[in-house]
């Protein structure tokens, strides 16, 4: 298992570089360059920018000063906000990113549990068909569109109760953060429902769930100590590859709700050209989703044994 | 000879066998009963057949320009009154003047506030009486009752002398129930604490010269005073700026729809060669290729979605479909890959497989012959699956702006600028969102029912 988790690690590692590395020739193939204003800059200036910056160097010797600045964990100064580190940027603003997302998988996990174990054990009933209509729902509306819902509804909700139960926009208290994180969480609750009813339905049909009927054992136990436990491991294997779904849907949600997120940082340094905030973000984005993916393919291993002989 | 030859014949048996048959279906034709037998999956056929005719068909039939403005109608919700009622040229009003009356003490608002004759969306006229003490008035004006928060709107005009009581409002006016508020003023500028509020009905009007110039009527001397004409028609509404609902949906839809479609179908043929090559070669070069692929999947695809499309930088006046288009390809054909490939191994390992080698069927043979087709159905599926997400891949890209490029429509940017006015006209945001959902819910299903009819092992579980 640990041998497992070393080999994960390392292939991770090359994974991120090779991510670093496509971002820096992505970059570097852009039209233009950082330098280029409005302003028409003289050339001894330039030039001067250009050494502070570093771009005088052939590109093989910035390719090696990046690497070796990220392998530091250092990315660089914004080129729109003067003096500030991309570091910084990212300490700040991907805290509440992380708090968003986190609690939206935590919503989407347990809602996709639970919703999916409920419409397999009313398979084809009115509880499923309701359900599964919303999954449906849930899968085909784009996340912007429950944004957008979610933020309309708050006003509703607010303006029948006479007072602000959940604000409209901004970030702080918890009433900030429970309508983003569940607008965030509402196309992966669907995603997962759907998966764990398909899953419970396939464990109910196997036979160790047979013998333990036939052994006697009550219902309920066998639901929660066999159905259960055996159909929640396909979710997990998928909660990897949602966190990335949930990062990217982030970007909109912080729009739309006016977070202070990475992500609506993001999308405003992209529409800036703000470079290095770009690549900065884009790197570390890639890193931590390669290494979500990797912590939950660990956890799956733990969970279910059959994995480790692998 | 004595002995007769012996002659072995065949005796002729008649036996009543039951034959248990059927004609000999081909893998589609099988997969075509099964596909019609579920009514979800046809249900969804039928709706994708009818988004590509309304894409397609679509613009023949309503031959609206998607840019044109129409500027009498703007932000109109679908069903709204269209009729106009045909008026005479805009005659110049003088206004109302009365004699400053002195006063003292702080000014009041205005007793009465009258509003003369007709209000039309040429203009509204009003006059007040005059205020003693007053040194001007302000005239506010809201779509909504300013009662009770005394919210006035916006100030719309300042009188800044005490003889002139009226004022006509000619700014941009909609067939609407306006309220215009006025207080009166003193010396120093500062607003009397009172206000009174009128509120004016306004009717479309347009001149005889205006129908003819937009189209409405042949001949101007059709029309008389009084007479009402139906402005033009858009059945979805018309957005902020005034442009046919309908028309941009169409034309969005060929943009969405598009790349929806096209992107999906170039990574799954590029993931069809690739992978084929990978599983058929196998061994080592399998192995790197693979590795490959799976560094191009854990880039984050929206990421460098929006990377790749500051990379092909898109000039002014190109729509960006382009460069979108070659950054889903660059960034999906993996996962096709992936699938190809293992369908392939696995494929290689079959009996048929083995005996086509042994009556002599050449490498390239087998492939075309055996194993693209067998994988086919898979890819298939596959293809119906990715093109939902391509479109909402489009959506995210438009929406957050980095999409197709204004004035070019796509259902993802017409969200977008329906975002901005989603309180109050809703119909903005709705429209395009519903047809987003509504394809990627038909993809979805015909998806489903696909998988369950090409392969009864991959059969979701119902």
């Amino acid at each position: 298992m640990f041998l497992y988790g070393v080999k994960r690690l390392i292939q991770g590692i090359v994974t991120v570089w090779f991510i670093a590395t496509a971002t820096f020739f992505a970059m570097h193939g852009v039209p233009g360059d950082p330098l280029m204003n409005d302003k028409a800059v003289q050339p001894e200036i330039r030039a001067n920018l250009e050494a502070r910056y570093g771009l005088d160097k052939p590109l093989a010797q910035q390719y090696w000063i990046y690497l070796k600045n990220m392998a530091s964990g250092d990315f660089g100064i914004s080129f729109t906000q003067q003096n500030r580190e991309v570091n910084d940027i990212i300490r700040e603003h991907f805290k509440v990113s992380a708090t968003l997302g986190i609690l939206a998988i935590v919503f989407a996990a347990f809602g996709g549990i639970l919703w999916g174990a409920l419409t397999a054990l009313y398979r084809n009933r009115m509880p499923d068909i309701v359900i599964m209509f919303l999954v449906i729902l849930g899968i085909s509306v784009p996340g912007f569109v429950f944004a957008a819902l979610g933020q309309l509804s708050v006003v509703e909700i607010n303006d029948w109760l006479g007072f602000t139960l959940f604000p409209v926009a901004g970030w702080g208290t918890v009433q900030h953060m429970i309508v983003p994180s569940m607008v965030l969480g509402l196309g992966t609750m669907a995603f997962l429902t759907r998966l764990m009813r398909s899953s419970m339905l396939e464990i109910a049909n196997s036979d160790f769930i047979r013998t333990a009927r036939a052994k006697g054992l009550p219902v309920t136990r066998i639901l929660r100590k066999h159905q259960l436990r055996n159909a929640i491991l396909p979710v997990i294997t998928v909660l990897g590859p949602s966190i990335a779904a949930i990062t990217t849907g982030g970007f909109v949600v912080e729009l739309v709700f006016a977070i202070p997120g990475l992500g609506r940082y993001f999308v405003q340094a992209v529409q800036q050209s703000d470079y290095t905030v770009i690549m900065g973000t884009t790197v570390f984005y890639g890193a931590f989703l390669v290494f979500m993916v990797i912590v939950v393919d660990v956890i799956y291993g733990l969970v279910d044994p059959r994995v480790r002989l692998e | 000879m004595a002995e007769g030859t012996l002659s072995w014949e065949r005796v002729q048996v008649e036996r009543e066998v039951e034959t248990v048959s059927r004609p000999s279906l081909s893998y589609w034709q099988d997969a075509w009963i099964r596909l019609k037998a579920n009514r979800r999956a046809l249900f969804s056929l039928f709706l994708v057949i009818a988004l590509l005719a309304f894409t397609v068909l679509g613009p023949f039939v309503w031959t609206v320009d998607p840019a044109a403005q129409d500027l009498d109608q703007i932000s109109v919700p679908p069903g709204a009154d269209r009729t106009a009622t045909v008026a005479d040229d805009y005659a110049p009003w003088r206004g109302v003047t009365a004699t400053p009356i002195e006063g003292d003490g702080g000014p009041v608002a205005p007793a009465t506030v009258t509003v003369d004759g007709h209000p039309t969306t040429h203009s509204v006229r009003l006059y007040w009486d005059p205020v003693p003490g007053a040194g001007g008035y302000r005239v506010y004006r809201n779509i909504l009752d300013p009662e009770p928060d005394g919210a006035l709107g916006l100030p719309i005009a300042e009188i800044l002398s005490p003889a002139n009581v009226s004022f006509e409002d000619r700014l941009d006016l909609k067939a609407l129930t306006y309220f215009y508020s006025v207080v009166a003023l003193d010396d120093g500028g500062q607003e009397s604490p009172s206000y009174t509020t009128v509120t004016a009905d306004v009717t479309r009007v347009i001149t005889a010269a205006e129908a003819v110039e937009k189209g409405l009527v042949e001949d101007a001397s059709d029309l008389s005073p009084g007479d009402t004409v139906k402005m033009a028609f858009h059945p979805l509404g018309t957005d902020y700026l005034g442009r046919d609902m309908l028309a941009r949906l169409m034309h969005g839809a060929r943009v969405s729809l598009f790349i929806g479609i096209v992107a999906p179908f170039f990574f799954v043929i590029i993931g069809i060669l690739y992978g084929s090559a990978a599983g058929f070669m196998g061994g080592r070069p399998d192995q790197v290729l693979m590795r490959f692929a799976d560094f191009v999947v854990a880039l984050p695809f929206l990421l460098f979605m929006i990377l790749l499309r500051i990379l092909f930088n898109v000039e002014s006046g190109d729509s960006g479909i382009g460069p979108m288009l070659v950054a889903m390809v660059l960034l999906s054909w993996p996962a096709a890959a992936r699938l190809v490939r293992g369908q392939i191994l696995q494929i290689r390992e079959e009996g048929y497989i083995g005996a086509s080698r042994l009556l002599g069927a050449k490498t390239n043979y087998l492939i075309l012959r055996h194993m693209i087709p067998n994988t086919m159905g898979v890819i298939l599926v596959t293809l119906t699956f990715a093109v939902p997400s391509a479109i909402f891949t489009e959506a995210f890209l438009s929406f957050i702006g980095m999409g197709v490029a204004p004035p070019t429509p796509s259902w993802g940017s017409m969200c977008n600028e329906g975002l901005k006015t989603m309180l109050t006209t809703p119909h903005e945001l709705i429209a395009p969102a519903a047809f987003i959902s509504i394809t990627v819910l038909a993809f979805n299903l015909l998806g489903d029912g696909l998988r369950d009819a090409l392969d009864a092992r991959m059969r979701a579980t119902e």
